[in-house]
């Protein structure tokens, strides 16, 4: 019976014992085989999951660094507000999901139930606005402008609004003191995206879900230093959100405060006598054109001759940048950026670009200068300068005989400039340059920082042009086939100039160096680049990269961090010739083209140094320019379509020098009445609170004047509706004047 | 050699002293199969330390005492260690008269679970409450019984000498006697206790030498019954959801497939060493659930890693390869079939139960033996453990 004797079993069940041993073994080893497969193989993937699982941050954001003017107004602040927000977690350990709480707190804050709830729930792919994106364990603002009323009835009845809180907090205000904007230098904040979220992810300074960015100006020229660091806690919680334990804290760091050298009530004047510049020039007729000059935009820069800081900055038309705080309207978007908007958004200061016209001519003075003309000459000022069949007219056709370079630059002689232009094109080969070709004309500009950024901090400079032969080749590459389609020898005058550039658009023409030596033709520069050069003469010679940033300073003043002036090279002229153009463009101001418009000016206490530029545009009106410097300041002013530089810009720029020296219209100074006679020096102080000790900004112009003028501002053409910001007077106002001196914030208020 | 029932030492004077006495040779110590003594109190000690680890802060649970929990599950093991000595000494063959009882009162408790007395816990209506706290399962002890019972109706004939291998008769019989309890199980419905018995049942045939068509008879009617089962919709709907999150456990992360993923980023965050008993955050922030009972393998997982939770499957291994030597080495079918039929039960079970853990296996309520918490389990698995020792003890030691 058996053959197996020492068990007795029977073959038939010894085999089956022997298969369920083994498949326990294999059972067993699939078991063993699938736990190496999740604990070690895909071990850290499932660690990554567990840490995500049962760790929440509740990110409490880092208060935004202030911008201050030079001697510490606020340009650019924080307002607390109250939120009302709500906490998700709380109401979902509800019965009824907290829609109960929710509907009730709908009733306190005047809303309706459905829009209460609708911005409690998590955004996802199939949910429209409102919805929140952020993280669920976040407190979800409901509303950001609760009466202090509102507050106060969630407050005292915290048992009936479980998961509710009211709390002041930090929002983003651009107050206009002495209602200077300073809209476009100071650019504008809009929340972070997700690309940049991913994309910063791994630098020093990650984004959060809440953050804010800065789109442009100082706000995002400056952003990581004004942005701090939010504060972030990590709680562990379990399944059903419960907080079991506090995991780490980094307590949120403020951002830094950004002292600017910009002047409030310097930028005020700026904006405030642009504008009026501007208004005064459309009511003038354009005798070229035969209607009123249009004067479509503008900018003036008011700049330290010394630093190269910028003092003001103001470009027109403008807008209100609290336009974008809270997330910006699609109505106020369309008006901002629309086709019909004419850009309020644009710095013309420094993405404004377009022939110089005379003021220009500092640069080919130095080039004939290097290239070995001597300063005194003399040279003829012919009434015009004729090229082959084509007559190069001085301006108004005005003959002054043999004169300097200086007399020149004094009266605007534009065919001593041609002359010698032309003279040195012929010299280096004309059309077909020589090998080493010297082109001073052009070399010059360059050494002058034109045609290049100048380095100001501000985002999104343009370089404007220098037309020299390399560019002329790279431009002719670039349009030739357009321009030989369209081109016809005998058509209309665009379809001629489209023939000639097809034909030998590639080279430098004699006409291209007549057209340039006066800042004409294809030149093209920006306001700030002007400035730039004329306080480089002004100071003797050393070309500083434009500053607005002057100092950052951390939210308790203890760590100043100065924003030292830093130059880009050196005027390519002598101490003799700087002396030279010096006395010649003094000469404007007191005997030139600019003399009329600075009548009584007291030049022998504050020598006054302008040029005045008229720039002609194909197929518009003329650009008005007018560069000036003193010892200290360097103010450049253009007009699009404005008219002549001394008509149009010149009275707006007398008016900025009169305030800052104190200056009156009869030529008496009185130093009590100058703004900034001397440039701001020292730094505003920070106390350890955060607070500042900031003056007032007096209005401007004084309110008797302003009603002489009448209040024109506001009806401005190409202005948008909020050049100049009121705050809103709504009852919401008044509440957060009083939750701001509750809430903490310390910081003077500095409106008058 | 000395008799299967000889007690006496042989070779040594009468005056030894009761230590020697017991580990002399051919002594019961001696004879006792140590390694799965030793590798059962093992798993039951690190079951209760897992239970602690998932229960400590569970204080809807524990009713505030930490180890409430704890306490409770060394309590059972005592008690379950007891009922292990007490079958040893009653021996498998004096409980082989008593089967007809024991099966008929394990088949009343069964049906008493389909009467008001019956409760439902997590969806299984598969208990009795027996009032403070105390709850009963009876389909735990029909395991036992089932194995008992088909083990005296297919060896008797065997073990007399009449036949080389049962007949049909009586294999009809004993399924008959297993079919009783499966379907009263199914009724409840508690799924996976089914899918223990029916294994159950296969590998007591398969011991018995039953012929091969029943076996394969038995894998087509179980794979036809599962078929019914699902086509008759007899299932609930949670059974249904558990499968479908089985064969899609990303289907809804927060509701039927949460337990799945839940436990499986639980032992895959563990790693090599796992982050030590207590530590544990999935456990801690109780993301997985049952965690003391069914899932108990995912705290192993996740607190003491891939060398605690590969330890457990060690020693449940060494359990299983002990047993089937005992099964081999008996000299009576009897014997063969009742440690056949625990082996299957243990290793489907444990099977079953970390393989859900892991997600190689749909979710069924079943308990891990020794290290689940739970007393029906505890007992059941024990009293199989000292059917194991006392059908080593009482083999014959030489042919």
């Amino acid at each position: 019976m058996t053959n197996i004797p020492e068990t007795g079993r029977t073959p038939r069940v010894q085999i089956r014992l022997v298969i369920i041993q083994i498949l326990v073994v294999s059972l067993l080893g699939t078991l063993g085989g699938r736990l190496w497969y999740l604990q070690i193989r895909e071990g850290e993937a499932y660690a990554k999951e567990a840490s995500g699982n049962h760790v929440q941050q509740v990110v409490d954001p880092a208060v935004r660094g202030s911008i201050l003017d030079a001697r510490g107004v606020p340009i650019a602040d924080n307002e607390t507000r109250l939120v009302v927000s709500a906490s998700r977690t709380d109401l979902l350990k509800m019965d009824d999901d907290g829609k109960a709480v929710l509907t009730k707190l709908a009733g306190v804050l005047g809303m309706k139930p459905k829009e209460v709830m609708n911005k409690v729930r998590l955004c996802d792919s199939k949910t429209p606005q409102p919805c929140w994106n952020g993280s669920p364990y976040q407190p979800i603002p409901i509303t950001d402008e609760a009466t202090a009323k509102q507050a106060l009835q969630i407050r005292e009845r915290s048992e009936d609004f479980p998961g509710i809180t009211a709390e002041p907090q930090a929002v983003r205000r651009y107050p206009a003191p002495g209602k200077a904007n300073t809209a476009q230098v100071l650019g504008y904040l809009s929340p972070v995206t997700d690309e940049e979220i991913q994309q910063a992810q791994n630098t020093s300074s990650p984004y959060l879900r809440s953050d804010q960015v800065g789109r442009s100006g100082l706000e995002r020229q400056y952003d990581k230093q004004l942005r701090g660091k939010a504060g972030v806690t990590r709680y562990e919680v379990d399944n059903l959100g419960r907080v079991i334990g506090q995991a780490e804290a980094d307590p949120a760091h403020p951002g830094s405060n950004l002292v600017t050298s910009i002047d409030a009530r310097v930028q005020r004047i700026a904006e405030y006598e642009l504008n009026e510049a501007m208004k005064e020039a459309r009511k003038q007729l354009d005798r070229n054109t035969g209607v009123n000059y249009k004067a479509d935009s503008g900018a003036v820069v008011v700049m330290e001759a010394k630093t190269g800081r910028v003092v003001a900055m103001a470009s027109n038309p403008t807008y209100d940048p609290n336009a974008w705080v809270g997330g910006i309207s699609g109505k106020d978007y369309a008006t901002l950026t629309g086709k019909k908007s004419n850009y309020p958004l644009l710095n013309r200061a420094i993405q404004g670009q377009s022939a110089p016209g005379s003021i220009f001519k500092v640069v080919p003075t130095a080039a004939a200068i290097n290239a070995g003309y001597s300063f005194n000459g003399p040279y003829e000022c012919s009434s015009s300068y004729a090229l082959g069949g084509q007559v190069f007219k001085n301006f108004e056709s005005k003959g002054y005989g043999p004169i300097s370079l200086g007399r020149a630059l004094e009266v605007s002689c534009d065919t001593v400039f041609y002359r010698l232009s032309h003279e040195e094109w012929k010299r280096d080969g004309g059309t077909k340059p020589k090998k080493n070709a010297n082109d001073w004309f052009y070399k010059t500009a360059h050494q002058f920082g034109l045609g290049d950024e100048t380095g100001i901090d501000l985002p999104n400079e343009v370089t404007g042009r220098i037309p020299d032969r390399q560019w002329k080749k790279d431009y002719w590459k670039a349009n030739k086939d357009v321009w030989c389609k369209t081109g016809k020898k005998d058509g209309s005058y665009a379809e001629r100039i489209a023939y000639e550039n097809c034909l030998e658009g590639n080279r430098l023409r004699a006409g291209d160096s007549i057209n340039y030596s006066i800042g004409q033709g294809d030149t093209l520069v920006t306001p700030i680049q002007m400035a730039t050069i004329y306080a480089a003469i002004s100071n003797g010679g050393t070309l500083y990269d434009p500053a607005v940033g002057k100092a950052v300073i951390s939210a308790d003043g203890k760590n100043v961090q100065e924003i030292k002036p830093k130059s880009h090279g050196k005027l390519p002229m002598t101490k003799q010739t700087r002396d030279e153009i010096d006395d010649a463009l003094a000469g404007v101001a007191t005997r030139g083209t600019a003399a009329w418009r600075f009548t009584g000016w007291p030049q022998d206490k504050i020598p006054m140094h302008a040029k005045t530029g008229t720039a002609e545009v194909y197929g518009k009106q003329t650009t008005s320019w007018f560069a000036t410097y003193t010892k200290d300041y360097s103010i450049v002013m253009t007009i699009s379509q404005g008219g002549t530089g001394s008509g149009a810009s010149a009275p707006a720029v007398r008016k900025l020098y009169n305030a800052l020296y104190g200056v009156s219209e009869d030529g008496k100074i009185d130093k009590k009445k100058a703004l900034l006679p001397t440039p701001q020096k020292n730094l505003p102080k920070i106390e350890s609170d955060g607070s500042i000790d900031a003056p007032k900004v007096a209005a401007y112009p004084p309110k008797n004047a302003e009603k002489a003028t009448g209040q024109g501002e506001q009806s401005a053409p190409v202005e948008t509706p909020a050049a100049t910001v009121n705050p809103p007077t709504t009852g919401n106002r008044n509440t957060r004047r009083r939750s701001a001196r509750h809430g903490g914030q310390k910081r003077r208020r500095t409106t008058p | 050699m000395t008799g299967a029932n000889s007690f006496s030492v042989s070779g040594y004077g009468p005056e030894r002293s009761g230590w020697a006495r017991l580990f002399a040779r051919d002594s019961l110590a001696r004879r006792l199969d140590w390694p799965i003594l030793l590798c059962s109190v093992t798993l039951s000690v690190i079951g209760a330390a897992l239970v602690y680890s998932a229960t400590r802060n569970r204080t809807e649970l524990n009713q505030g005492d930490p180890y409430y929990f704890l306490v409770r599950h060394l309590l059972n093991t005592g008690i379950g260690f007891a009922l292990m000595v007490a079958t040893i000494w009653l021996g498998h063959r004096t409980l082989r008269t008593a089967v007809p009882i024991l099966y008929g009162v394990s088949v009343f408790l069964v049906l008493l679970v389909l009467t008001p007395l019956g409760a439902t816990i997590n969806g299984a209506h598969a208990w009795i409450k027996l009032g403070g706290g105390f709850s009963l399962q009876p389909s735990e002890f029909v395991k036992v019984t089932i194995i008992l019972g088909m083990a005296m109706l297919l060896a008797a004939r065997v073990d007399a000498g009449d036949k080389e291998y049962p007949d049909h008769r009586t294999v009809v019989q004993a399924l008959g006697l297993a079919a009783v309890p499966i379907l009263i199980t199914l009724l409840m419905p508690d799924l996976g206790s089914v899918m223990v018995m029916v294994i159950i049942v296969l590998g007591v045939l398969l011991a018995s030498g039953a012929s091969n068509r029943w076996v394969l008879g038995l894998i087509g009617t179980g794979a036809t019954g599962a078929v019914a089962v699902w086509q008759l919709k007899i299932l609930d709907e949670y059974q249904i959801n558990r499968f479908a999150a089985f064969a899609n456990p990303e289907l809804d992360p927060a509701g039927v497939g949460y337990n799945t993923n839940q436990a499986r980023i639980a032992i895959g965050s563990g790693g090599l060493f796992g982050t030590g008993l207590g530590k544990g955050s999935q456990t801690t922030g109780q993301f997985v659930p049952e965690q003391q009972t069914d899932f108990v393998f995912t705290v192993a997982g996740e607190e003491l890693g891939f060398v605690g939770a590969g330890l457990i499957i060690v020693l449940l291994g060494v359990v299983l390869w002990r047993a089937c030597r005992i099964a081999r080495e008996t000299t009576e079918l009897y014997g063969t079939i009742v440690a056949a039929g625990i082996i299957a039960w243990f290793a489907f079970q444990s099977f079953e139960n970390i393989g859900m853990t892991l997600g190689i296996m749909p979710v069924a309520g079943l308990p891990l033996p020794f290290v689940s918490y739970g007393g029906s389990s505890m007992f059941a698995v024990w009293v199989a453990v000292g059917l194991l020792q006392s059908i080593r003890v009482q083999r014959p030691m030489s042919a």
